[in-house]
Parts: C-alpha cells; structure tokens; sequence
C-alpha cells in the first residue's frame, strides 16, 4: 500500500476535501456537510475533555491541543512497534487515552492544582505550557511531520444514504460517538460518575458527603485529557501529524465550548457539529484560516443573544 | 467527642469568631441571633474553614487541618443550614452516592427509607423537584449513611413545614437517646434545649453564655440573647 503524504494543516486539509466526484449531479452542499461532520466529531472529542474540567474546576485548558498532539504521535509511535497498520490504529486508541490522560493528569499536579477557579491564572500558564509542550515534541520528532498510515480497512468510501464517504471520515465519527456513549454512561451509572456530578453541583456539599472532591477533579482531568489523546489518533489519520497541529484545534475547540454552554454535554454535542459544519463550509469559500476567523465571529455574535451557551449552565452551590 | 478550643475565624480579612469554646458534652446546642456566627463555627467543626487560630479535636486526634472529606470519614456527619442536596441528581442517587463504598451500603439506605417514607416514594425524582421538608429529611439521611458518631445539624427546622419539623425533632431526640453526638444550631429555644446536655449561645462571635440544657435553662437563655 503506497505511503499517503498527509496535509500538514487543517486549512490544507479542509480545501483538498474532494467534492464528491462520482455522483457529478450530487448538491455541491453535500461535501462540506460530510467533511464538517466528521470534523465536528473531532472537535467533539477534543470538547469533552475542556468542557469537563472547565465547568468542574474553572479551568482554561490552553494546553489541550497538545494532549491531541501527543494522543497523533502516540498513534505513531505505536505504528513504529506494531507495523500492521491494520492492528497498530486499534491498539493506539487506548495508549493514546493512557498517554494523554498521564500528561493531563501530570500537568494538574504539577501545575493546575494551585490554581482552581482562576482561570485567567490557568489560561496564561497553560499557554506557557503549550508552547513547551510544541517544544519537546520538535525536538524528538521532525519538524515537517510524521506519517502515520492508514490502515487498509479504513481505505475507499461507504456508501451511506446514496453518498461515498471517506471511510476515515466515517471511523472518526464512529469513534466520537462511541466515547461520547461511554463517557455519559460512564457519568451516569457509575459511582465515579455520581461523584463527579455531585462535585460539580455543589463542592462543598459533595467534600462534607465524605466524597475526596480533589481526587474526583484528578479523575476528571485524566479522562478529559485521555478523550483529546483519542482525538488525535483521528486527527492522525485525517490531518497532518506534527508539533504545530494542537494549535488548529484548540481555538475551535473552546469555540465549541462556549456555545455549547460550559459543562453541557448534549449541548457541546450540537455546538461542535455546528462549529465543524461551518468550518467546513467557510473553508470551501475562503481559505482555513479565514474560516477559522469566521467562525469564531459567528459564536461571538450567537452569544450576543445567549451568553449562556445553547443550553443553560447549571447553577452551582454559592461560597 | 467533639472539642473546639479559643476557635478564631472568618472570611477573607473579616473575622467572625473571636475565640470560641465549645461546651463539651453529648448533646450541644448553639443558639443565638441572625448573624452571630453560629454556622461559621460548625463550618469551622467540619473544615470547611480553617480557624485562624485554636483547635479542634475529635475523638481525641488534633483535626484542625485534616480536610472535611476525612473528617467524614473519621465520624462526623453535617447537615448545612439550607436543606441542600445535589438538585440535578435522584433522591436515590443523592443516596448512593455516600453508600457507594461502603459495605452495607443497600441495607443502610433502606434503613433511611424506613425513617423516611417520603425518600423512598420519590426514589426516582430529581432531589431539586422535592419539597424543602423532604430535601431536609434527604440530607439527614445521606448523613446518617456514613454511619457517623458525630452529627452536626445547621438550623434543621429552619422553613419547614410544621408537620415535618415534628417529624424531624422526633428524629433528632431518638438519634441522641440512640447514644450518637449531635451538635445542634437552633433558633427554636425549646426544642433545642430539650434536646441538648449543654447550651453556648453566641452573641456578635463571642461566646456571651453557657450552661446545662433542660426546660429549666430557657429563661437564663433567653436574658443572654437580649444583650
Ligand atoms: N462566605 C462569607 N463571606 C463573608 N462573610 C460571611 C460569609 N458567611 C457569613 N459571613 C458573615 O459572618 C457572620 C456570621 O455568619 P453566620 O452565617 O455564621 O451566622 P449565623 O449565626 O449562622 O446566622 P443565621 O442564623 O442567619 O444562619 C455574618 O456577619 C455574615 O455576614
Ligand atoms: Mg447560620
């Protein structure tokens, strides 16, 4: 199987999205909305993870992007071991959870911990962080890239409601829907779950209910950053794998966030198909970046007319 | 069982305690007016704030610094003023969230539905859609589940329903004949006073008179809380 040269940016990426050339009679709408989608499934994915620890801690998460960063080189790190692509992709799902949740759950002990509900303290260092991060990951792999392949499984387009799409489009979407499944039965079935929302709810009440409130914030850090790992195995597939890549995501990311509405899930849901959709819409008419300025002046102007994101934030115990 | 000594403590630079001590017997009840400091001081018993200065000693261990969660976790339960439960989740959730763990944890939860008729009815409802009264009797019971040998109530009868605050004073006087601790605030003298060993009644943070709890007290009580 021929080695795929990948798209180093996302920009890149969103223009050579190939209008669907077999059905030449196809509504010229119907690629971007594919590509949007499974766009917007990746930044659900990085979503999750922010939204989590932004409505339970107060914290901005600026280093998130590098979570999927690391989650792409984990994919291949995990290709250079185990050659068959075929078995590597699957087996690099769950090392880039365990490997980016780590980092998150390293940069919460580290650093985060002594700043809670200060987010501009922990929007400023995690910038900082950020940029270390980009840093390390040049100085081990090449700057241009790495290839991760696809495996052949992934290869070709499934057919789906009279459309050919991209099967690695289709793998994203499935794997987003499939965490999001888990993470909210996870949240709602679980005692863990239980504990983490009652310690969003109400911190005190849950610490004086004998639940170790500063474990649960640990927890939830470990699984947000694991989702962003996740994240970037897909990302791998669909966009270029460098130390530059977390940077296209993140802006879009906490845009997703914010209109979602802070620690709403079905929310965050809606808002990163929209912010994909959009995306993907405004890329086919002017270039990525443009499309990256035009979408966050649109949840600017969306929160001008509800500031509380699409759904309501939840109001927590006072203190 | 419970000791705090000289407590000094507040919020930010404004300090609201100016060094209390808690009588110490098996039933105490701390009275006083509208913002004389009361809940501080049982915010201070459980650790959501730390004094500025004086102890706190439970069981014999020095807790002044050890975090709310343990503190449950050695036998002290609380109850805040306020009838709080975590709204967004059920009452059994609400429930299960302190039995999670705990080795007995079903049979203590059906334990607290035989107390409390009504929780077990509304099993399955939001604990934000139940009445004040309910929410009330709710938070006692997640109390009682961590099997406390402590438990510290903020004003339990404060904007109840009267046939519910009958419900919840008998509750109260049977836990305390059962053999556990209470610390009670209360601004319904008689109850409180009924049911305490001892009485501190705070006046502007400083601990203005204490004594024996019984009927016989209420008329030395009520001269304190006048000055
Ligand atoms: N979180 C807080 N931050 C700053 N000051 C506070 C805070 N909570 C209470 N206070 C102040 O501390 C003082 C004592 O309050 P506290 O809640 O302990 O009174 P209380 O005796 O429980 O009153 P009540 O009977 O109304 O419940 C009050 O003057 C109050 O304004
Ligand atoms: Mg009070």
């Amino acid at each position: 199987m021929p080695t795929r040269v990948r798209d180093p940016t996302l920009q890149n990426r969103l223009q050579n999205s190939a209008p669907n050339r077999e059905r030449p009679h196809v509504d010229a709408l119907i690629p971007p909305l594919l590509n949007g989608t499974a766009l917007g499934a990746l930044l659900l994915l990085a979503a999750l993870g922010l939204t989590l620890t932004f409505g339970q801690m107060g914290v901005i998460n600026m280093a998130h992007g590098e979570f999927i960063m690391a989650g792409a080189f984990i994919a291949y790190l995990t290709q250079l071991v185990v050659t068959s692509s075929n078995i590597s992709i699957v087996l690099a799902l769950p090392l880039a959870f365990l490997g980016a949740g780590l980092l998150g759950l390293l940069l919460e002990v580290g650093i985060i911990q002594w700043m809670y509900r200060r987010p501009l303290d922990t929007l400023l260092v995690t910038v900082g962080v950020s940029l270390i991060l980009q840093q390390i990951a040049l100085q081990i792999f090449p700057a241009q890239g790495v290839p991760v392949e696809s495996p052949g499984w992934l290869d070709g387009q499934a057919d789906i409601l009279g459309y050919a799409w991209p099967l690695r489009q289709v793998f994203t979407i499935v794997l987003a829907a499939l965490c999001l499944a888990a993470l909210a039965a996870w949240l709602k079935y679980t005692s863990f779950g239980r504990r983490i929302r009652a310690t969003v709810q109400n911190r005190d009440l849950a610490e004086t209910s004998g639940i170790p409130t500063r474990t649960v914030d640990r927890i939830t850090f470990f699984v947000g950053s694991g989702l962003a790992g996740v994240a970037g195995v897909a990302a791998s597939l669909i966009g270029g794998t460098n130390s530059q890549m977390g940077t296209q995501y993140i802006i879009p990311a906490f845009l997703v966030v914010v209109a979602g509405g802070v620690g709403q899930i079905k929310g965050t849901v809606i808002a990163a198909w929209a912010v994909g959709i959009a995306l993907s819409f405004f890329a086919d008419w002017t270039t990525g970046s443009m499309a990256q300025v035009l979408a966050f002046v649109l949840v600017v102007i969306f929160l001008q007319f509800r500031p509380q994101g699409l759904f309501t934030v939840r109001t927590r115990g006072l203190t | 069982m419970l000791e705090m000594n000289d407590i000094q403590a507040g919020y930010g630079r404004t300090l609201v305690l100016h060094g209390v001590t808690l009588p110490s017997a098996k039933v105490v009840a701390v009275l006083g007016h509208n913002g004389a400091g009361k809940t501080t001081l049982l915010r201070a018993a459980i650790g959501l704030i730390k004094p500025r200065s004086g102890q706190v000693i439970f069981d014999g261990d020095d807790i002044t610094t050890v975090p709310p969660n343990k503190r449950v976790a050695r036998g002290m339960a609380y109850v805040p003023q306020g009838q709080q439960s975590f709204a967004q989740l059920t009452t059994m959730e609400n429930l299960q969230l302190v039995a999670d763990g705990r080795r007995r944890g079903k049979a203590l939860i059906e334990q607290q539905f035989s107390r409390f008729p009504a929780l077990e009815k509304f099993a399955t409802r939001k604990a934000g859609l139940l009445s004040g009264g309910q929410r009330q009797q709710l938070a006692i019971a997640r109390a009682l589940i961590t099997e406390p040998k402590m438990l510290i109530l903020d004003e339990p009868t404060e904007g109840i329903q009267p046939t519910i605050v009958a419900e919840i004073e008998h509750t109260v006087m049977q836990l305390a004949s059962e053999g556990l601790s209470v610390l009670l605030v209360e601004q319904h003298i008689g109850f409180a006073l009924e049911a305490a060993d001892k009485y501190l009644v705070l006046a502007s943070g400083f601990a203005s008179s204490t004594g024996e709890g019984g009927a016989s007290a209420a008329e030395g009580v009520r001269v304190a809380m006048a000055i």
